[in-house]
């Protein structure tokens, strides 16, 4: 990567809370002191093999950087399995606060899978098991005291094909604060839907005809539509399944665009495949391969310095 | 001796079909072909099969007609001299005569010498036609294959010309179909047309009073005969209208079960129990609806007939006490059963054909199972359910049996679920079945009737597909 294509993460550049020797020990899984230590003098070469060496051994998490800022979500040693296959092996990672976070891995490596573990997807696939710990503010989201019809209406998500019910764009918006009850008058409504069309960036193109068919929209509208659908009942996390998968590269760009944006408000964390996408609209990356979480850190670093030689090939193209 | 024919043809096939190949390999030397060896004898071996077929068919429907004509050519003066009628039952006789079977009737003196004579000559007819048709069959064949085998070169393209022949005998089989629903239509629609020619069509269509009875002395009581057609078409919307009220809730909440709640284990059971169901013969319903529903509901009734007697609800009572077996209400109940697997295995099909993202997209909205289903799932298949729903009714009204042995025979003009009522099938079937003369106003009204009924599921069954049909477009 010879480009500087990064955004620029000022929320990490703020007071740096996170203890870095806690960061090294993710999950139980000690990264040798020594490899962090030589990536600070040794060639790229050796850190590399250093770094890959060790994870070769045990099959640690590489942490590039650890994430500063306050934590929303803590997952530690999450494996999931459907009907017995195990399609994610103990990953451990920190999800900071008002910040994105991109999944990033060839296809089938896990990534989509520990998305749904953060809202309990994986619930509804009959035959998944999930073990291991998943934290959201310190508490544990898979306790039986939390019940995850109400856990999603905190953690939204959005889907790689735009899904909108075939209702109208007004029923659309209104979805989740009917289900949920929380607005009592119409006129609350009203407003909800016009805050969050607006948040989503689509008040300006469909204000005249909030009644129509939420079908008739285009592509990249309805992928619109569907977030302002899920910040509508005013979530904490939203999840992003690749989100721009389906849509052409202007549509892209809005969703981008308005990620950017959605990141002041909210912890978002998104799946993509597109490399480019990850070093645009990231502050941190996790990089996925064969249901294994290799190294994660701040995008920049990621994309600049890679410690383990799987990641470098996987950005740099060479596989995936 | 067909066999003979037959087995002739599929050896002259399959030898034009080596030969085509044959050939198209020795022929392409020199030239790349268009088509490979296989193609070309496809392409020969049906023109050996298709003018072989094409003559068996025509000599199958024409060998009647036309035995009949070569019979009448040289028919003896005696016998041409008989009047129509009994000049048929003769030459059915010399018929059966000349197939070793005895004749039905006594013929008188010079007929009686005739008899044999004739079926000697019947026999020699048919036997003439037979082997005549089946040479025709083999010839054609021949021919066939020669042509084909003139045609094979590299150049030509076999295989287009074989995809040719087989769009071609789609197209007939399709058409087959098609012409066969017309020639229904246009059979109803004469005989339609010779009953209104002798009750006006307007007396039929609003006239209220069914009683298709025509008196065979002039004396008699009730003469006339009421062709009046709305106490039956009330009865069939009665009795429609109960079946529905019981198969469309049933059947969709089952549907919903099924393709949202069940388990793949459930689900596998269910499903073809279901199926199972849906597969009993009407008639067997009608059984259950006649000896245990019908009952069970009269004694049902009367028992609260029985304890309302005396009381403030005196007359209800009264009547209560005296209901019957055959009920509007029972074939209704019986009817909606038989529809429950229909309606629940079409909505099950539409339910499963809305797309998982949206079900998804409610749940991660923090939907639960039974809002998602209400809130998107329906809302998004309701016109396909609509649409099943309207093709339950055409198959409630189209019903018959059940009714027949459920409902009774009475053309009463009510919508008491509790008082027997008929239905236009029932009336068509009792119309049609026995001895009738066939040229009566009576027998010809059940045409009259299958029309209106044809149109009227036509117009259901038209509304069904769009409804469906505007739904399918939605998604794909």
């Amino acid at each position: 990567m010879k480009t500087r294509i990064f955004r620029s993460a000022e929320d990490q550049t703020g007071a740096g809370t996170a203890d870095p020797t806690h960061a090294v020990r993710m999950g139980g899984q000690v990264l040798p002191a020594a490899v962090s230590e030589a990536s600070e003098t040794a060639g790229d070469a050796d850190r590399i093999e250093a770094a890959a060496e060790s994870s070769r051994q045990a099959d640690q998490t590489v942490v590039a950087t650890p994430p500063t800022g306050p934590i929303k979500i803590a997952a530690r040693d999450v494996s999931v399995f459907y009907e017995g296959k195990q399609a994610l092996f103990e990953v451990s990672l920190d999800i900071p606060d008002k910040t994105v976070t991109a999944l990033i891995g060839p296809s089938g490596c896990g990534k989509s899978t520990f998305l749904r573990t953060m809202n309990r997807m994986n619930d509804t696939i009959s035959g998944a098991k999930v073990t291991g710990r998943i934290a959201m503010d310190g508490e544990d989201i898979n306790d039986r005291s939390i019940d995850p019809v109400l856990l999603r209406a905190r953690v939204g998500m959005v889907f790689q094909r735009p899904n909108p019910f075939p209702k109208s764009i007004y029923e659309n918006v209104a979805y989740g604060p009917k289900i949920h009850g929380l607005v009592s008058a119409k006129s609350e409504m009203d407003g909800v839907v016009e805050s969050a069309l607006k948040r989503a960036g689509l008040w300006d193109e469909v204000a005249d005809r909030l009644q129509s068919s939420a079908m008739g929209l285009s592509g990249g509208q309805q992928q619109r539509l569907v977030i302002a659908r899920a910040i509508a009942v005013n979530p904490e996390v939203i999840l992003m399944d690749e989100p721009c998968s389906a849509l052409d590269p202007i549509a892209t760009a809005r969703i981008e665009e308005l990620i950017d944006e959605l990141r002041e408000r909210f912890c978002i964390v998104i799946v993509t495949h597109s490399m480019a996408q990850a070093a645009r609209v990231s502050q941190r990356t996790a990089f996925f391969h064969m249901g294994r979480l290799v190294e994660t850190g701040d995008t920049e670093d990621i994309f600049q310095n890679p410690r383990e030689r799987r990641t470098l090939d996987y950005i740099t193209g060479r596989f995936g | 001796m067909i066999w003979i024919y037959l087995l002739i043809l599929v050896a002259l096939s399959v030898a034009a079909y080596l030969g085509g190949r044959a050939l198209a390999v020795r022929r392409a030397v020199g030239a790349k072909p268009h088509s490979r060896p296989g193609q070309h004898g496809a392409y020969a071996l049906i023109w050996v099969a298709a003018p072989a077929l094409l003559v068996l068919v025509l000599m199958s429907l024409f060998s009647a007609p036309l035995e009949r004509q070569l019979t009448a050519v040289d028919t003896p003066p005696e016998v041409a001299a008989l009047d129509p009628f009994r000049r048929d039952a003769f030459f059915a006789d010399a018929h059966r005569l000349g197939r070793g079977e005895p004749a039905l009737q006594i013929w008188e003196r010079p007929l009686a010498e005739q008899l044999p004579v004739e079926a000697r000559r019947m026999v020699s007819i048919e036997r003439t036609l037979k082997w005549g048709g089946g040479l025709a069959a083999v010839l054609a064949a021949v021919l066939g294959g020669l042509f084909a085998m003139t045609q094979i070169r590299p150049q030509i393209r076999a295989r287009n010309r074989v995809e040719g022949w087989v769009y071609g005998a789609l197209f007939v089989c399709s058409a087959i179909a098609v012409l066969t629903t017309i020639g229904i239509i246009a059979s109803l629609a004469f005989d339609s047309f010779r009953f209104f020619q002798r009750v006006p069509i307007f007396d039929f269509l609003f006239g209220t009073q069914w009683s298709p009875q025509i008196a065979i002395r002039a004396d008699q009581v009730g003469s006339t005969g009421a062709f009046g057609a709305v106490p039956l078409f009330a009865g069939t919307l009665l009795i429609m209208a109960i079946a529905m009220c019981v198969a469309a809730p049933i059947g969709l909440l089952s549907a919903i079960y099924l393709s949202e709640y069940a388990g793949r284990g459930t689900r596998a059971v269910v499903k073809p129990l279901l199926e199972i169901l849906a597969g009993v013969p009407t008639v067997v319903y009608g059984f259950f609806a006649a000896l245990t529903v019908g009952p069970l509901l009269r004694v049902f009734f009367n028992e609260i007939g029985l304890f309302l007697i005396g009381g403030p609800l005196d007359g209800l009572g009264h009547y209560l006490a005296l209901v019957q077996n055959q009920m509007a209400l029972t074939a209704g109940a019986v009817m909606g059963i038989m529809l429950i697997p229909f309606v629940s295995s079409l909505s099950d099909d539409i339910l499963n054909a809305v797309p998982q993202t949206l079900r998804d997209g409610s749940f991660a909205m923090g939907a639960t199972k039974s809002e998602t289903v209400k809130r998107v799932l329906l809302p998004a298949a309701l016109p396909g359910i609509a649409g099943a729903l309207l093709l339950a009714m055409s198959r409630a009204i189209g019903e018959t049996m059940i009714v027949t042995m459920a409902a009774g025979l009475a053309a009463n003009l009510t919508f008491n679920p509790l008082d027997t009522v008929t239905t236009v099938t029932v009336q068509i079937v009792t119309l049609l079945t026995g001895d009738q003369e066939f040229n009566s106003a009576k027998t010809l009204s059940a045409f009259g009737l299958g029309l209106t009924l044809f149109m009227a599921t036509l117009v259901l069954n038209i509304v069904a597909h769009r409804i469906v049909q505007t739904y399918r477009e939605q998604y794909d």
